[in-house]
């Protein structure tokens, strides 16, 4: 069986990539670039662990196939950090101790940077909301809010 | 398997005709993909993703309505004002879909063709009158949403046709929609009931015109009638939505299974359609 070529960005870098049709978006990010930060949890699109953006959109990365990211921008969680430097998300997330087992850390990430460039400064609700499809079985969510709403805070006010 | 993105409608009905029926059409991906990951073994031979098609990605007025193309997302309809102002019941019931991430992706077209009896927008669709626009191999014809899933899992479609877009009309004047459903938990789950009420109200207050549609208590999304005759001719009052309440329980036909009794279902239908029938009055411009 013939593979797909596929030409894409991924945190603003350009990548190709050869898969097979119906290999999801996750699996060619983990098994053939060796970007291991995004995590399958379920597969099924309920746990939020493989979050990425697609056109700046936040997607589970378990259901999208690789063939569609063609001439797509990808941003994953190795996008995050600048370098050595964490994003404010990041170190609040140490900070507030909002992580214990850490495989649903990087989805939580990337879903909460993108609820926070559409929104800077979000209720809490909003937030509950909007992380509603990023399962936690470790902390009980309370820390990751306080963590968000921190990191919103900071960035809302630095200069 | 193979993966095909055609940018056009005809290109993508050569591809259909060409597969004889062993093709799947791709949408968001959010029921496609989690069912081929199931392992079941009878993957589809190939999968024609539509989102490279422009026509099919755009929320366009027509006729007074809207026409939503079968590419475009529920996180999409949520954003545009002008859908969200003339349609807020359709536009919210695509919206209770999953999560922000399963909104990024999951179309209108893709919850219809499905075919879940459960599915959110699909009785929103139907209260307020939505057609889809079916292209196959002798050109488009429109048909009432109703009429495209016909049992679980199945849908009346020809093998080479696929839903382009779903065209909801003019919101009358005087006109609101609504669309509750049950469901245990405040986010991410499978509605146990779903009810969707369309109504108009005349200058007088008086409901004429109206529609009421359930799901997840039957195989298939319902038309209730008789809920559209209890409202119609009334101010929608608590007589009216009583009555409305007992017409909907009355019509509600649902299996036991682990999220609802066929004794809670039938209950919870009066309910949800009494309370969505007053919501879409407050936004026909009725009293609140
Ligand atoms: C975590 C999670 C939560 C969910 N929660 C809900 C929920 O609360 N309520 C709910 O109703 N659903 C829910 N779903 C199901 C799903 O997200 C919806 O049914 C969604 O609207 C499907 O749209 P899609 O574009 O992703 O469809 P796809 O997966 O792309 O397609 C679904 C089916 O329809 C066919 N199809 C798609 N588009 C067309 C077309 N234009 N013409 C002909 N056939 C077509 C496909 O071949 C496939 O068989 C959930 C799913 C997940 C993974």
């Amino acid at each position: 069986m013939s593979k797909i070529h596929v030409t894409t960005t991924i945190n603003g870098d350009p990548v190709d990539y050869l898969c097979d049709a119906g290999e999801s978006l996750l699996d060619v990010l983990r098994d053939r670039l060796g970007m291991t930060g995004s995590k399958e949890g379920c597969g099924t699109g309920d746990c939020g662990a493989c979050s990425v953006t697609v056109d700046g959109r936040l997607v589970c990365s378990c259901l999208m196939l690789g063939a569609e990211a063609e001439g797509r921008e990808i941003a994953t969680i190795e996008g995050m950090a600048d370098g050595e430097t964490l994003h404010p998300l990041q170190r609040k997330f140490i900070e507030h101790a909002a992580l214990q087992c850490g495989i649903c850390t990087p989805g939580i990430l990337v879903a909460a940077q993108s609820l926070l460039e559409r929104n800077p400064d979000p209720t809490e609700e909003e937030t509950r909301y909007w992380l509603a499809g990023n399962l936690c079985r470790c902390t009980g969510y309370d820390k990751i809010i306080r963590a968000v709403l921190d990191a919103a805070k900071e960035m809302r006010e630095a200069p | 398997m193979q993966y095909h993105a055609p940018t056009s409608i005809d290109d993508a009905l050569r591809l259909l005709a060409a597969k004889d029926g062993n093709c799947q059409i791709l949408a968001g991906g959010t029921d496609l993909l989690v069912r081929l990951h199931s392992e079941t073994g009878d993957d589809p031979e190939s999968i024609l993703d539509i989102k490279r098609i422009d026509e099919l990605r755009a929320i366009t007025p027509e006729a007074g309505g809207w026409r939503i193309g079968a590419a475009v997302s529920g996180a999409e309809m949520g954003e545009h004002a002008g859908l969200v102002a003339d349609w807020p019941g359709v536009v919210e019931a695509m919206n209770l879909i999953g999560s922000t991430q399963i909104q990024g992706r999951a179309t209108l077209a893709g919850n219809l063709c499905n075919a879940s009896p459960a599915a959110d927008s699909v009785p929103a669709m139907v209260a307020a009158g939505a057609m889809a626009r079916i292209a196959g191999p002798e050109g488009a014809r429109d048909i009432p949403v109703a009429e495209v899933p016909t049992a679980p899992g199945r849908t009346s479609l020809g093998k080479a046709e696929f839903i382009t877009s779903i065209h909801l009309p003019a919101r009358p004047e005087g006109g609101g929609d609504a669309y509750l459903r049950f469901i245990p938990r405040s986010e991410m789950d499978i509605a146990v009931v779903g009810c969707g009420v369309a109504l108009t109200l005349d200058e007088a207050g008086i409901c004429n015109a109206a529609r009421v549609s359930l799901g997840a208590v039957g195989p298939v999304v319902m038309l209730v009638e008789a809920g559209a005759e209890a409202l119609i001719g009334t101010a929608v009052d608590d007589a009216a939505l009583d009555a409305l309440a007992s017409v909907c329980s009355d019509a509600a036909s649902p299996i036991d299974d682990k999220r609802g009794t066929v004794a809670f279902r039938t209950h919870v239908a009066g309910v949800l359609a009494r309370r969505a029938a007053s919501i879409a009055r407050t936004r026909a411009g009725g009293a609140s």
